[in-house]
């Protein structure tokens, strides 16, 4: 039955337009071999050349990078831990606690993070000297705190789906914690873990606002390096790096989604032979 | 065939509701899903005020002409009429058919009361009329007392009510049932059936039910049309389809049946003789059949009109010998299955009547098996 | 194989530590903090380093505490501060509900789409999610520079060039772009576990199409609605990329006057009596979105 299908499709496309149009046509525009986005110069890929000769650029991409394999390592582990005290040790002290402080980073706007954990670096270097200035280990610090949030709820949904009576079934069988952890449960959790700390590492690379409270001199991040050209106008350098990592990303996203890896929300159950 | 005659007996014998004026017409109706027919060329009329019963296994193409009564899907060909009226191109919205779904398909987020109301909102029947009449449709389905409640509080049972209620609060022209116990647990189910009979005997709706389970069609039909591969084989008072399949596959579908074949060695104006039989024996059919000498013919006999004797029976009819290899004791009946010396294996059925059966047949016991000609159902496929 | 009775201990200490680890990490760097800014959005700005006065001092054996809600009065009292809030709100809610209006279809059509073909859907709307927000964001301006694409095909045609950069326009286009996909999922979420049936129920019923919709899947997607607008208006209440760069100077969103009121001018205090205002206000929502985020006790 056709029910209100043209406008239903009308709509999507309306939509999907509105996500895709701006990107595609940033992506074209990097080609431009024009400096004025309003000449179209012929194609090029001349500012591709200039971004890899921009030292200041490349130097923001590898702290970022830096940062995020570390914030979403601290994130995945902590995260986990997290979704497993909540859904494996039953009630004890302090469980609403650490399930309320374990999502509210996800949802805190990012002004009052950044802020709270500014004022905290500060009154702790000031009461007890550490951290000492600030720069990359504070951004890992904020950083993994919100990623660590994300993980939990991922790896959460996760476990909420899985079988408890196969961890049930290896104690049966004669294994003891942590071992039934490590050989029955962290194998079944492994996509869960794999798309937590890929979206952990997306999150930190792409966080302007956090990194900016928290950063110090000499520790710029690629967005806050990229925030600062941007404000400027439109520079077909950043519409290069845009278009590679969009790219980078749409690959990662596509390769990991042929493999079934990448929940794509929390809420849906993979295919029950993942476990 | 001569059980043509006996038929319409076997008919007015049930209920005499029957005989009404044929209300809604399928015809040529043919439903394709991308190169599978789900409903071949189907022809048929269903009679006001009956209970016409589709039975079928999956995949049979019966709950595909169910949702092309109700509107959800289309017909590629033919047409469907509902008293009347031409239903093609009618919108489900707009047919005066409900259903009552499988799933009961009950609003979550509405009371049992709003559930049954929705209907009569649709069709704009003013505020007053709708709460009398779901007052009274609450009242006949014994669901009064939960009318605030929502569906997931209700039980398997009221919830089949609800949907009951909601879909027969329209006054529709016809009710169309798909499956309407397969949800509720054995002894429910039993219960329910009487109460559907009961609810359709006052309200006079015609149903039509969609069911994989024979005996439910049995016990609710006035007429059973039996559909496979998107044809009805045999459309049929519950009786006649049992004691009158018309092939095999009938009778292997309804109820439990032992065929036999052979083929035509006498033709004869009162009788036919089959000879090369997996019986291991001729077979006797006690009347004329149109029919070609060498021609395979199967005979079809219901177990329990079979005789299981120790010795041989005296009409020596339509009998072999085997041995008994298994017995299964069920109160009222009891199950055997011998294996012909052939090597065919035959069902035989026996009410036990008595404490013990006098002939104390048993496990590994050489018996006989035998059936009177008149038991026996000839079948030309 | 040592005797469980020696392990026991240790497992248990394992158990605490599994639990203590992640609470005492959040406690330090999450809860902690708001302690700080609450504290500090009751000091006075000082000519120091941190630049904020302390609120208790310790002197021959009395305690003096002085708590400084001039912050918070000044909140009230400067409309610069009560517009930044009221506009901030009136912006994020009507940009919500187009985003809202957009991504329904959206989810619609992937929910309704052949299995096969919906986890190619699911990705498009992820994908933009998994790019840079900032990168999007500056995608837009490329759009609607003066010299910016729109402008350059208006002016082929020989049309006047329109101003979309730095008005309420750019805004609403980032935020709606730029938060779809946390709009569409949840929808998606719900609409997809949504029975045919119930739908055809409703037709059957003599609903058509638009009472169907209006009575039977708008109701039923009532959570992923809420779950959606939840997610795309809180973060927007607090945004500052998007009116950073596509809004104009004299833009008011909260978010920006407190990022203003830090970097530029300094005024610690009152920036953390901006923060702590602006939980208070986002608590409510907080508190729903984490129920429909499933954190069930």
């Amino acid at each position: 039955m056709k029910r209100r299908g043209w406008v239903v499709a009308t709509g999507a496309a309306l939509g999907f337009a509105m996500l895709y149009v701006p990107i595609v046509i940033m992506m074209i525009y990097s080609f431009n071999a024009s400096k004025l986005a309003s000449v179209w110069g012929g194609w090029s890929a001349r500012w591709y050349g200039e971004l890899m000769a921009n030292d200041q650029v490349l130097e923001a991409a590898w702290i970022s990078v830096k940062v995020g394999v570390m914030a979403a390592t601290v994130g995945t582990v902590f995260g986990t831990m997290i979704a497993y005290a909540l859904s494996r040790f039953g009630r004890f002290r302090g469980r609403l606690l650490l399930a309320g402080m374990a999502t509210a980073p996800i949802v805190m706007p990012e002004v009052v993070t950044g802020l709270s954990l500014l004022l905290l670096f500060i009154i702790m270097e000031t009461n007890f000297g550490w951290p000492a200035g600030r720069g990359v280990d504070t951004i890992v610090i904020a950083h993994a705190t919100f990623c660590m949030a994300f993980v939990a709820v991922i790896v959460q949904a996760r476990m909420a789906d899985m079988d408890e009576s196969v961890e049930e079934a290896a104690m049966d069988l004669g294994a003891r914690q942590p071992w039934v952890f490590f050989d029955v449960t962290l194998p079944a959790l492994a996509p869960a873990l794999v798309s937590g700390w890929l979206l952990s590492f997306t999150l930190s690379f792409d966080d302007l606002v956090i990194a900016s409270f928290v950063s110090g001199p000499g520790a710029s991040t690629l967005p806050m390096v990229v925030f600062s050209k941007v404000r400027l106008g439109v520079s077909p350098e950043i519409n290069a790096l845009a278009t590679l990592m969009i790219v980078a990303v749409a690959a990662i996203l596509a390769a990991t989604m042929l493999r079934g890896g990448v929940r794509l929300s929390a809420r849906r159950a993979p295919p029950p032979d993942q476990l | 065939m001569s059980q043509t005659a006996a038929a319409p007996a076997a008919a007015a014998a049930g209920r005499d509701r029957a005989d009404g004026r044929p209300f809604i017409r399928i015809s040529g109706v043919t439903k394709t899903f991308s190169g599978f027919v789900a409903v071949n060329d189907l022809t048929l009329e269903v009679r006001e005020g009956e209970i016409f019963c589709l039975l079928g296994g999956s995949g049979s193409g019966k709950s595909t002409l169910l949702r092309m009564l109700a509107g959800f899907e289309t017909p590629d060909r033919g047409r469907i009429e509902i008293d009347g009226q031409d239903m093609t191109g009618v919108p489900p919205w707009a047919r005066p058919v409900n259903m009552m779904f499988q799933s009961y398909a009950l609003f979550p987020h509405m009371s049992v009361a709003r559930n049954v109301e929705y209907g009569l909102r649709q069709d704009g029947v003013p505020r007053a009329e709708r709460a009398e009449r779901v007052a009274r449709m609450l009242e006949l389905v014994k669901l009064t007392p939960f009318a605030d409640r929502r569906p997931a509080q209700l039980s398997g049972g009221q919830r089949q009510r609800v949907a009951l209620a909601r879909a027969l609060v329209k006054r529709p022209k016809a009710l169309l049932l798909d499956e309407p116990l397969s949800a509720l647990d054995k002894k429910l189910r039993e219960e329910t059936q009487f109460e559907l009979l009961d609810i359709q005997e006052k309200l006079g709706t015609t149903f039509i039910v969609v069911t994989h389970d024979q005996e439910e069609a049995m016990t609710l039909g006035d007429r059973i049309g039996v559909m496979d591969a998107g044809e009805l084989i045999q459309v049929d008072a519950p009786r006649d389809l049992y004691e009158y399949p018309r092939n095999r596959f009938i009778a292997e579908f309804v109820g439990s049946v032992n065929i036999f074949e052979g083929r035509v060695v006498e033709d004869e104006a009162d009788h036919v003789l089959l000879g090369d039989t997996d019986l291991g024996a001729e077979i006797f059919i006690h009347h004329g059949l149109s029919c070609q000498m060498g021609q395979t013919l199967w005979v079809a006999v219901r177990p329990e009109k079979m005789r299981l004797t120790a010795a041989r029976p005296d009409d020596a009819r339509n009998a072999a010998q085997g041995v008994i290899e298994d017995i299964a004791y069920l109160g009222g009946l009891t199950h055997y299955r011998v294996r012909l010396d052939g090597g065919k294996t035959v069902r035989v059925t026996r009410a036990n009547v008595e404490r013990r059966h006098a002939d104390g047949l048993t496990w590994n016991d050489r018996a006989w098996i035998s059936w009177p000609p008149e038991a026996g159902v000839a079948l030309t496929s | 194989m040592s005797a469980p009775r020696r392990r026991a201990p240790l497992a248990r200490m394992g158990r605490a530590l599994v639990a203590l680890a992640p609470m005492a990490w959040l406690g330090v760097f999450f809860l902690i903090p708001f302690a700080v800014v609450l504290r500090v959005s009751l000091a006075e700005p000082a000519i120091a380093r941190p630049p904020f006065t302390d609120i208790w001092e310790w002197a021959d054996g009395v305690l003096t505490i002085i708590l400084n809600f001039g912050n918070y009065l000044f909140l009230i009292e400067d409309p610069l501060y009560y517009t930044a809030y009221l506009n901030s709100i009136w912006m994020a809610a009507s940009a919500t509900l187009i985003c809202l209006v957009i991504a329904y279809p959206m989810a619609l059509a992937i929910a309704r789409a052949a299995p096969r073909r919906r986890p190619m859907l699911l990705m498009l709307v992820v994908l933009p999610f998994w790019t840079s927000f900032l990168l999007r964001m500056y995608a837009l301006i490329g759009l609607m520079a003066p010299t910016g694409f729109v402008n350059t095909v208006l002016g082929a045609l020989g049309l006047e060039p329109i101003v979309m950069l730095q008005t309420d326009f750019a805004v609403y286009a980032g935020i709606v772009t730029g938060y779809m996909p946390l709009m569409v999922l949840p929808l998606y979420a719900t609409l997809e576990k949504l029975d045919d049936s119930l739908l055809e129920a409703a037709h059957d019923l003599g609903a058509g199409p638009t009472r169907a919709f209006l009575t039977v899947t708008l109701p039923l997607s009532a959570p992923g609605i809420a779950a959606g607008c939840l997610l795309v208006f809180i973060p927007a209440v607090g945004e500052y990329v998007i009116p950073a760069l596509l809004g104009g100077p004299d833009q008011l969103m909260i978010g920006k006057v407190l990022w203003t009121e830090f970097f530029n001018n300094r005024d610690w205090p009152v920036a953390s009596a901006v923060a702590i205002a602006m939980l208070a206000f986002l608590a409510l929502p907080i508190m729903f979105i984490r129920n429909a985020l499933g954190v069930k006790e």
